[in-house]
């Protein structure tokens, strides 16, 4: 307990933790939208082209943080036209455009020398070794998502419930599928210091499926998913720590163990609350 | 019959205006020169056989499709130029148009359609209290304010949709099938609902169905569609008519009839 108290002292502890928990509600608000559309494999799509996003920050010696945001956030919004217009499946579309950004990783990565070892912490995630500046931007975009939501609130509930009624509405569905596609694009950006681009879609998609097994209203969903994804961060920081464990391996470990539990245990949150 | 002969020597000014529709998927025409106008108090029953083109005109009319020719006006207004759709009430299929495992209360439905509803009005149990309870209470489904959407039967599923469409104080509400799947009481007493709407609020109501004996008694005005307005009359004259004899005669089964 010591140990683990005296973990709290340290700067990057520190550090890790706050962008680590900006993150995780980000993540956590996106990704109940995104599971109830069916649309949860979005956020591995996207992180394949960050992939692509971070070898061309490393390649020109810019931050990757940048280049990944600024290349996944113009696929996204490519990815939702190829997906209106072209009238592909949307799975199909993911995978079209995510095996395009891991083409374009690799074929970068080939072409310099020395980039694989920067790589890995962006693959796998390294999330103590998270820099002020980054925590900073992490911070301000985590915000910029959780802000959207809440002003898109009704607009991204109603189209997501009932994509034609809200249309009817007055509710335009492509605009909201492009705001939401573009936040998993920003999302996944900001998780890839925390878990890895490899991992990301677990802190968008597991927090979200466990709050929506136990859930009996929207309000509850949201709020259990913001719950369940903090308090795996945080548990699974001090793990890592304690244990010496990689970071991303104990959050995403202990997420699904969590889920497990929801799923055989049948637990629904009380009626009347 | 065509629409225009049935209005004629109606001085209101009609809430829907269909003028020379088309609209083909693909090569495939589903719709040709369809005319129709919608007045207040009108209880219009939209029928034809599958693939008709009911649903089509119906998507037109509320700009889910838009037409290859003809003109739309709601409220008197250019359809590009409608802006407010509170006014317009929409009920879409039953069967296939919600995830019965989404985790929304009833309350949340009903205040989805709440053009003023802010996410904090979601977020408190206070939400727009009076305008959700009132559009359940006249649905009759204010004790099931918190009750999870997808565990009520199909009858209350759709009375809560009714309250939804309700709440933005519509003057027209339109049903695409809002029965399919459900047994023949609870259709009997959602059909009574719409007349008591349709009669005590003046709600135009257009119902697109199949069951068209069912709703016999509620409705005043018929369009039968089969890619053109086949038919388009009064219920009483519908009713006298030898389309109507030859509806019955083939058991229900909708036919071509070409004028």
């Amino acid at each position: 307990m010591q140990v683990l108290w005296s973990s709290f002292q340290y700067g990057f502890f520190q550090r890790a933790l706050l962008a680590g928990l900006g993150v995780g509600l980000a993540c956590a608000l996106l990704g109940v939208f995104l599971v109830l559309r069916k649309d949860a494999m979005i956020g591995h799509g996207l992180a394949h082209i960050s992939f692509a996003g971070v070898a061309v920050g490393l390649f020109f010696g810019w931050l990757p943080l940048f280049s990944a945001l600024g290349l996944t956030v113009v696929t996204a919004g490519i990815l939702v036209k190829i997906r209106q217009r072209a009238g592909v499946y949307g799975d199909t579309a993911i995978a079209l455009v995510s095996s395009f950004g891991f083409a374009l990783g690799i074929l970068l990565v080939s072409m310099s020398e020395g980039l694989n070892v920067n790589l890995f912490a962006y693959l796998f995630g390294d999330i103590l070794t998270i820099s002020t500046l980054e925590v900073e931007i992490s911070l301000i975009l985590a915000a910029v998502v959780v802000l959207v939501i809440i002003f898109s609130f009704r607009d991204f509930l109603f189209a997501t419930f009932d994509p034609e009624a809200a249309q009817v509405a007055g509710i335009p569905e492509k605009r909201v599928e492009f705001l939401l596609t573009i936040l998993a694009g920003v999302t996944v950006v900001l998780g890839m210091k925390v878990v890895g681009l490899l991992l990301v879609v677990a802190l968008m998609v597991i927090p979200a499926a466990s709050a929506l097994r136990v859930a009996r209203n929207f309000r509850q969903a949201l709020l259990l998913a913001v719950v369940f994804s903090l308090s795996e961060i945080m548990v699974g920081l001090c793990l890592s720590f304690l244990l010496d464990i990689p970071a991303s391996a104990g959050i995403v470990l202990l997420g699904f163990t969590v889920y497990l539990v929801v799923l055989f245990s049948g637990i629904r949150w009380p009626r009347r609350i | 019959m065509p629409s225009a002969a049935v209005d004629k020597g109606r001085l209101d000014v009609p809430l829907i205006e269909v003028k020379g529709v088309y609209y083909s998927y693909n090569h495939l025409e589903v719709l040709t020169d369809v005319h129709l106008n919608v007045y207040s108090g009108d209880f219009l029953a939209l029928i034809g056989p599958n693939g008709a083109g009911k649903t089509t005109l119906i998507k037109i009319i509320l700009k889910l499709l838009k037409p290859k020719r003809g003109e739309i006006r709601l409220f008197q207004q250019k359809l590009k130029d409608f802006k407010d759709w509170s006014l317009i009430g929409y009920i879409p299929q039953k069967a296939t148009h919600f995830d019965p495992l989404f985790p929304v209360s009833v309350r949340e439905v009903v205040a989805m359609n709440l053009p003023q509803a802010r996410w904090y009005d979601f977020w408190t149990k206070k939400m727009k209290e009076e305008d959700v309870i009132q559009a359940l209470k006249v649905v009759g489904m204010e004790n099931y304010i918190d009750e999870r959407i997808g565990y009520l039967s199909g009858g209350q599923q759709q009375r809560v949709f009714i309250a939804r469409a309700l709440v933005s104080q519509p003057k027209v509400l339109i049903l695409d099938e809002p029965t399919t799947g459900v047994d023949a009481l609870t259709q009997e007493k959602f059909y009574d609902l719409l007349a008591k709407l349709n009669k005590e609020k003046g709600l135009a109501i257009i119902l697109v169905t199949h069951e068209i004996g069912i709703i016999n008694r509620h409705i005043n005005r018929v369009a039968c569609i089969n890619r053109r307005l086949v038919y388009h009359g009064s219920h009483a004259e519908f009713c006298q008519s030898d389309f109507f004899r030859q509806m019955l005669a083939e058991g229900h089964h909708m036919i071509w009839h070409k004028h």
